[in-house]
């Protein structure tokens, strides 16, 4: 409901009839208990000529209404999901920060001091004897909800990728889709990409170094993470991440195009994926 | 069984089939004016070959519940009236756009269909049928729920999936539950299995209390 259209009135209720805008507003924030005979009511108030009239309008404010609904949705959903992945990797880096930190202190004050955020969780469930100890068990405690909080993130991401762009996540798995998608900068600038870029995204630093001419051309870059440019022979990663970003900017573009899911996209990668590591060389 | 003019059965490859006028929309076959209404592809297609009464009529006001991306109710709209189509998830409704601005009158509907208020200041009252394809838990509340849109002598159309309702049951233990729950609201007129066109779905006519 906006606070011009009362609760209950139609979607046209103190509508310009020539407001496309405040139309599609109305027809998005509106309601109503109960539906009425809205195309009698329109033109009692004015606000159409008649029955046709009024269904003419009424299709150009459900058009508009509609299209802004969906772009906003969707803008929304890929947005989420690289916020979400984003707050995973700063959950882990803080926490293996902090670990670090614990067991650094720890092992002035116990003898069976470990290491790592594992050996937090033991100590935050210990009972700290004096000041001190109680500050050290406390940043254990911290640690241990940190690495729960990247674990909840972690599943919410696992969830939400897959609804965000389904063939991407079925093919990169859900967390690399999700760092794809946020380091493009959301999923319509990820499926504009070429897939020479998206085969370097997050190699940045390497791009640029080669680029000033001090370094080779980095060949991948997130994506190398991918079990299938990760465990195929050196020589043959080249080739494998080419392909791998090839199919994943295909698979970008109908999430983010058509939204259906195309299960054949990934056995065509699974297939090219499968020749270039029976070939001996690179290409 | 009677059929609106505007759904005809007519030769296209080869074969006499179901048939609407309106711009294509999935890639079906078409007969001059005329396009295929697959059947495979749509639960009222199914409706309509399996010879069922579903009392739509040419230029009838319709709500549709579930609209996707408007496969079913492209056919719809190129028959009836003023046609309302409900869906929910943004994705489909991209499709749904497209389909929608190739025609007069079907007008498209990003919204709840259990929350019927968020559209009862668009969608008007009396209509002659709900067509209902939502495939998710809870179909008779649903149906129950936009009764109010319904004319005294309309009719809901649904077409209900079992397996929305609860995978591990037996599908015609879950078809009574609805039904049971259905004849709250609605007077129940037909209902017929949708074999071999869909799988585990029940096509039910019916009438408001
Ligand atoms: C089987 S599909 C419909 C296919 C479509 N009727 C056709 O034949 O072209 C079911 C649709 O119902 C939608 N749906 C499920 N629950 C819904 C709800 N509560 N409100 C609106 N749409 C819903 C789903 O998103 C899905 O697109």
């Amino acid at each position: 409901m906006n606070d011009r259209t009362p609760s209950g009135a139609g979607w046209f209720e103190s509508v310009d009839p020539g407001n496309v805008e405040g139309a599609a507003t109305g027809i998005r924030d509106g309601s109503a208990a109960a539906p009425r005979d809205w195309p009698v009511q329109a033109v009692e108030a004015g606000f159409a000529d008649g029955e046709d009239d009024y269904y003419d309008r009424l299709r150009e404010a459900t058009l508009a209404a509609t299209a802004a609904a969906v772009e906003e949705a969707e803008r929304a959903d890929d947005r989420q999901l690289a916020h979400a992945v984003r707050a995973m990797d700063d959950c882990e880096r803080t926490a293996n920060e902090l670990a670090e930190r614990v067991a650094e202190w720890a092992g002035t004050l116990f003898d069976d001091a470990g290491t790592g955020v594992e050996y937090a969780r033991t100590l935050a469930e210990s009972d700290p004897d004096g000041p001190t100890e109680r500050r050290v068990v406390d940043l254990a405690r911290r640690v241990a909800s940190l690495a729960d909080e990247r674990d909840e993130l972690r599943t919410f991401v696992q969830q939400q990728a897959s609804v965000v762009a389904p063939n991407l996540a079925a093919m990169a798995g859900p967390v690399l889709s999700a760092r794809l998608i946020a380091l493009a900068g959301g999923l319509g600038s990820l499926a504009k990409m070429p897939s020479g870029t998206v085969q370097v995204l997050g190699a940045e630093d390497a791009l640029f170094a080669h680029l000033r001419g001090q370094a080779s051309s980095p060949k991948h870059g997130i994506i190398y993470t991918h079990e299938y440019v990760r465990n195929t022979a050196p020589d043959q990663r080249g080739s494998a991440s080419r392909a791998l970003a090839g199919k994943l900017t295909i698979a970008a573009r109908v999430d983010h195009y058509s939204g259906e899911r195309k299960p054949e996209l990934d056995d065509e990668l699974d297939d090219r994926i499968a020749s270039i590591r029976s070939r001996g060389g690179d290409e | 069984m009677s059929r609106p003019d505007g759904v005809a059965r007519r030769t296209i490859d080869g074969a006499e089939r179901l048939a609407t006028r309106g711009a294509p929309v999935y890639g079906e076959p078409t007969d001059g004016e005329w396009r295929l209404w697959d059947a495979r592809r749509s639960k009222l297609g199914a409706m309509f070959e399996n010879g069922m009464e579903t009392g739509l009529s040419d230029g009838d006001a319709v709500l549709y519940l579930g609209a996707a991306s408007g496969t079913t109710v492209s056919h719809v709209a190129d028959f009836a009236g003023p046609t309302y189509a409900v869906e929910f998830a943004a994705r489909p409704v991209r499709d749904l756009l497209d389909v929608a601005r190739d025609r007069e009158r079907l007008f498209p509907l990003l919204k709840d269909a259990r929350k019927p208020e968020t559209y009862a200041h668009v969608v008007e009252n009396e209509l002659d049928a709900i067509v209902q394809d939502v495939a998710t838990r809870g179909q008779a509340r649903v149906a129950a729920e936009n009764r109010r849109f319904l004319a005294d002598d309309g009719r809901l159309i649904a077409a209900v999936k079992a397996r929305s309702e609860d995978v591990t049951r037996d599908p015609d233990s879950v078809f009574d539950s609805v039904l049971s729950e259905l004849e709250e609201t609605y007077e129940l007129l037909e209902t017929e299995r949708l074999e071999p066109f869909h799988d585990d779905h029940l096509a039910v006519v019916a009438r408001p209390r």
